[in-house]
């Protein structure tokens, strides 16, 4: 752990000069270590890639440095963004800013805690379940995952495809609305991106916006002190003019579920590439090739990622298919209705980030425990729409997150009841 | 298939063809890389490098439509690639982009010579998937000590044709793939010239015995040798009261043989899942605007009703399109005339120099045709004419024109009063003969013919002089 | 349920490396995370997804591949211009 880095935020230090002037001038940025950057180092907090320099920019660095940022390090993460608490990078764990016996959250905790220290003003995280939400939630500053398709994937090293996006993790709504309108210019090399930039000053009117408070966010497992800190974050919101209706999601019974199963899957897939011939870890290849390739698996995988691997491989595999990853798939689209439905009457959906506050570390030694940490935050990757964490007080000195989540592409929306919200805290 | 006669041969094929796109089915790198050294014609996205993603490319899925319609497949709503995992060091994302259950067309046909007249091969389906890369074994022969990777073929677009079992005998699997291959060129979607442009799976069994696949036929030839092979072994077996294993098998083309993969294909599980990175293809409207060109056996065909060729002319000539499009530009100067020179005579010609139709010039061939169309060269001069111009087109030296050739080599047909003192000669010479056609029989003229030619060296027309020698012998009848 | 040899079957198919301990180990957790899972068996079927985008598509047009060196500048091990591997027989 560098002295000048005692959260052990970052994986690598660099500095990558900006290419142009923009937005961005004279800002420093960190940039989470799944991102691709053109002849830095990028480990996806893998030993299986230590040593990889991308001989291309990630869409979103390119972005970076077209409007002026300097990129000073990547930040450490979950071994491959698998995990919530950034205690699965094989570059060991990074700290809570606000208590460093806990954890920053994952998987974009390096991102979190070198924002929440205050060592750099903007960061970007990917979010494939919550992983830019939960450590924004965890670390006290504000995080957003985008529509899904409104940032081009190019160069994030994908865990899994169908549900992630990369995003901007800041202290205060504002920097994350600036650098979201940055990174969301369209993008043809990313097939699922579409053309909708984000192109937008927030505003701090949510005067007829309305607001549903979804009863499963407030339910069995969310913390009570969480869930009462969050209630009175929505009744500011009411009393800055938006109307507060209770509403219920029932697909939330399947969603953690229909969560994993794709994710994955999808991983057991993205995950067979690295088999040390071209890239990474090298193999030894004096052995058979399959001998060669399940040591490298072995050897460059951790535990959690291994884990994850072999029960994709298992909801893929003839047999289990249809119990699996068919299924997963359809409780996936009765997530999508839910809030289909739910948008039709209100404009955004507020609750709880995390279900609780920052965890200590190693405390979720428990794969399923730590998984059922994830429920608040997976709805919004299944269902592919915008969803922010806005700080909004705290537990015992821990802070807590608002999680708002809107219509697809209606991510200045969300952005906008966010900024109202902190105006009137700060 | 169950009520076939027992001992009947079965055989179905999984046919791999490279599209003939400028570049690769999910980036922008070159298919052109047959020349360049490996590792030249890669990026991020057909490495498999981290992060990176894939595009689809719209000239493979339009030249895979064409296919499907050509072959009157049932197009569906919609297509969707999918992800077929597995691991090998040549596939550089451990899964391969390919089509599983929703692939660009079913149900379809190929109508072709089978061994009891024209057949209709069923085919199953086809779809679209990337290339891997090419590996090559290094060290101690049948005990490599490591491989070596070249990815420059990763990526490359290839149409994967399957047909039901609908084949009797390897000589109908070579026509199946002779007539696919000339559609595919038809279609202008496939070059069958690039080495390892087509690859072929086998499904071969011998009723009430086991199925067999042969892996790895990678050329036109080795089709129909791998099968003749294969059913001799299985005869063979079968004859020594032995089993055929269900297995699979690959061919050696060097040796032209078939040996067993020795169980190490266990039955793979492939875990298709929807590729997650690319959008589904809604096709049927796409398809249905696609106007097809006139393919093989409709200009067949035409060939027979527009020239009057002989229906074999007319065959061989369509087999291949540049060849068909060479005869309609000479067809002109007479049709049956240029069939005979193209499809008899320039083919073999071409074949015995290895040489590709797109090779000969079009103009001076047209020349050549009109000379021996005047009777200004006799057959035989005008074959060595084309030789000399073939010879000159292999070496990429300037084909000279015909009559250049002709004075060169003293090939011109001499006049046919030049004739006159020789056939006189000959008369005098071989009376009995003169007497022998005069009381009807027909060959003493031919003998008499042949004795004038031999004077000549042989450049004249057999005909005309025939037409001499009669009118000398009128002339001096004793009866006259 | 999940058994060892179940855990040892799936590591064979998904050609990753465990250990004996592990197998162990993850035969417990697979076990506690499958039966969460089955909660899926309860989804009603039927549902219709969203919007779905068709036909994304680039034209084909070539465009540079990349240098030698950065194609195999990650490669360990390099003969000439190719990649090793292990051998696959």
């Amino acid at each position: 752990m560098a002295t000048d880095d005692p959260l052990n935020a970052f994986i690598t230090r660099c500095h990558i000069p900006p290419s142009g002037e923009g937005r961005l001038s004279g800002l420093t940025i960190a940039v989470k270590d799944n991102i691709s950057t053109r002849g830095v180092q990028t480990t996806c907090g893998s030993q299986i890639l230590k040593g990889y320099v991308p001989p291309y920019d990630a869409f979103a660095v390119e972005r970076l440095k077209a409007e002026g940022a300097t990129i000073i390090g990547k930040t450490n993460m979950d071994e491959f963004g698998m995990g919530n608490t950034t205690e699965n990078s094989a570059y060991g764990p990074a700290l809570n800013p606000v208590d460093p016996t806990r954890v920053p959250g994952g998987s974009s905790g390096g991102s979190g805690a070198a924002v929440g220290a205050g060592m750099i003003p903007l960061a970007l995280g990917t979010d494939t379940g919550g992983s830019i939400r939960c450590p924004a939630a965890f670390c006290g500053i504000v995080g957003l995952k985008p529509t899904y398709g409104r940032v081009s994937r190019y160069g994030l090293i994908a865990y899994a495809n169908s549900l992630e996006q990369i995003g901007p993790m800041a202290r205060t709504v504002g920097e994350v609305s600036l650098l979201m309108s940055v990174i969301s210019a369209y993008d043809p090399r990313d097939s699922t991106a579409q053309s909708r930039p984000f192109d937008h000053t927030p505003s701090s009117d949510v005067g007829g916006c309305r607001i549903g408070v979804v009863e499963e966010f407030f339910g069995e497992g969310v913390d009570h002190r969480v869930a009462s800190t969050v209630f009175s974050a929505i009744e500011r919101l009411e009393e800055l003019g938006a109307e507060i209706v209770s509403c219920s999601m029932p697909s939330m019974r399947y969603a953690l579920a229909a969560y994993y199963t794709t994710c994955m899957s999808e991983a057991s897939s993205n995950l067979a590439r690295y088999d040390g011939i071209r890239y990474g870890l090298a193999s030894d290849d004096r052995k058979q090739w399959h001998h060669a390739f399940q040591e490298e698996r072995q050897q460059g995988f951790g535990k959690e990622v291994r884990r994850r691997i072999m029960l994709g491989t298992f909801a893929l595999s003839t047999g289990y298919y249809g119990k699996y990853y068919v299924k997963a798939q359809m409780a996936r689209a009765n997530v999508r209705a839910d809030f289909a439905r739910l948008f039709s009457d209100v404009d955004l959906l507020a609750g709880p980030t995390m279900p609780t506050t920052a965890f200590h570390l190693g405390e979720k030694s428990d794969p399923l425990s730590s998984y059922l940490a994830d429920i608040l935050t997976v709805p919004a990757n299944l269902a592919g729409v915008p969803a922010i964490s806005v700080p909004c007080g705290t537990v015992e000195r821990l802070p807590v997150g608002l999680q708002l989540m809107g219509r697809h592409f209606e991510d200045e929306r969300v952005v906008d009841a966010a900024f109202a919200f902190e105006r009137v805290v700060s | 298939m169950r009520d076939e006669p027992a001992g009947t041969v079965i055989i179905g094929l999984e046919i791999h063809t490279q599209l003939n796109t400028a570049s690769k089915l999910f980036c922008g790198c070159s298919t052109d890389y047959r020349t360049d050294g490996p590792n030249t014609h890669v990026c991020p996205i057909c490495m498999g490098l981290p992060g990176s993603l894939p595009r689809m490319n719209r000239r493979a899925v339009e030249f895979a439509l064409r296919v499907a319609k050509a072959l009157h497949c049932e197009v569906l709503e919609e297509a969707e690639f999918a992800r077929k995992n597995y691991f090998y060091p040549d596939l550089p994302k451990g899964f391969q982009i390919t089509m599983y259950d929703r692939p660009l067309g079913v149900q379809g046909y190929l109508d072709i010579e089978g061994d009891d007249g024209e057949k209709r091969i069923r085919i199953t389906r086809i779809h679209l998937e990337e290339d891997p890369g090419r590996l090559v074994h290094k060290g101690g022969g049948d005990r490599p000590k490591y491989s070596l990777v070249d990815y420059n073929r990763s990526g490359i677009p290839l149409l994967e044709i399957v047909t039901e079992p609908d084949l009797r005998s390897p000589r109908e699997a070579r026509r199946l793939i002779n007539t696919l291959r000339s559609t595919l060129e038809y279609l202008r979607v496939f070059d069958g010239d690039k080495e390892g442009s087509l690859r072929v799976d086998a499904n071969i069994s011998i009723t009430g015995y086991s199925r067999v696949e042969i892996k790895n036929i990678s050329s036109f030839k080795g089709v129909e040798k791998a099968l003749t092979f294969e059913i001799t072994r299985q005869r063979n077996l079968i004859r020594r009261g032995q089993t055929i294993e269900r297995e699979t098998r690959h061919f050696l083309e060097t040796r032209g043989i078939t040996t067993s993969a020795r169980g190490k294909e266990v039955e793979h599980d492939y875990r298709y899942f929807p590729e997650p990175d690319l959008r589904p293809l809604r096709v049927k409207d796409w398809v249905e605007d696609i106007d097809l060109p006139e393919l093989p056996a409709a200009r067949r065909e035409r060939f027979v009703a527009e020239y009057g060729i002989s229906i074999n002319h007319a065959r061989t000539l369509t087999g291949e399109f540049k060849l068909a499009d060479f005869y309609e530009q000479v067809a002109h100067i007479g049709p049956v005339l240029a069939a005979t020179w193209v499809a008899d005579i320039l083919l073999g010609e071409l074949n015995y120099r290895d040489m590709s139709i797109g090779s000969v010039p079009v103009p001076p061939f047209i020349d050549l045709l009109t000379l021996v169309m005047e009777r200004s060269i006799t057959d035989k001069g005008a074959v060595e004419v084309l030789r000399v111009m073939l010879d000159q087109a292999a070496h990429h030296e300037m084909v000279d024109s015909p009559s250049t050739i002709v004075g060169r080599l003293n090939l011109g047909r001499t006049s046919g009063d030049e004739f006159i003192p020789l056939a006189r000669e000959v008369i005098d010479s071989y009376q009995p003969a003169v007497e022998d056609y005069r009381r009807g029989k027909k060959g003493a003229l031919n003998f008499l013919i042949g004795q004038v030619m031999k004077k000549v060296g042989g450049k004249a027309d057999p005909r005309e002089l025939g037409k001499i020698i009669e009118s000398l012998i009128a002339e001096s009848s004793p009866g006259a | 349920m999940i058994e060892r040899k179940d855990v040892e079957h799936i590591a064979e198919l998904a050609d990753i490396g465990i250990t004996g301990e592990e197998i162990e180990e993850f035969t417990h957790q697979f076990n506690a995370i499958l039966e969460y899972f089955d909660i899926l068996d309860q989804v009603p079927e039927g549902t219709e997804g969203g919007t779905v985008i068709y036909n994304v598509l680039r034209e084909d047009e070539i465009t540079p591949s990349l240098p030698l060196h950065e194609a195999i500048g990650n490669a360990h091990s390099c003969e000439e211009e190719f990649i090793r591997a292990p051998r696959v027989m």
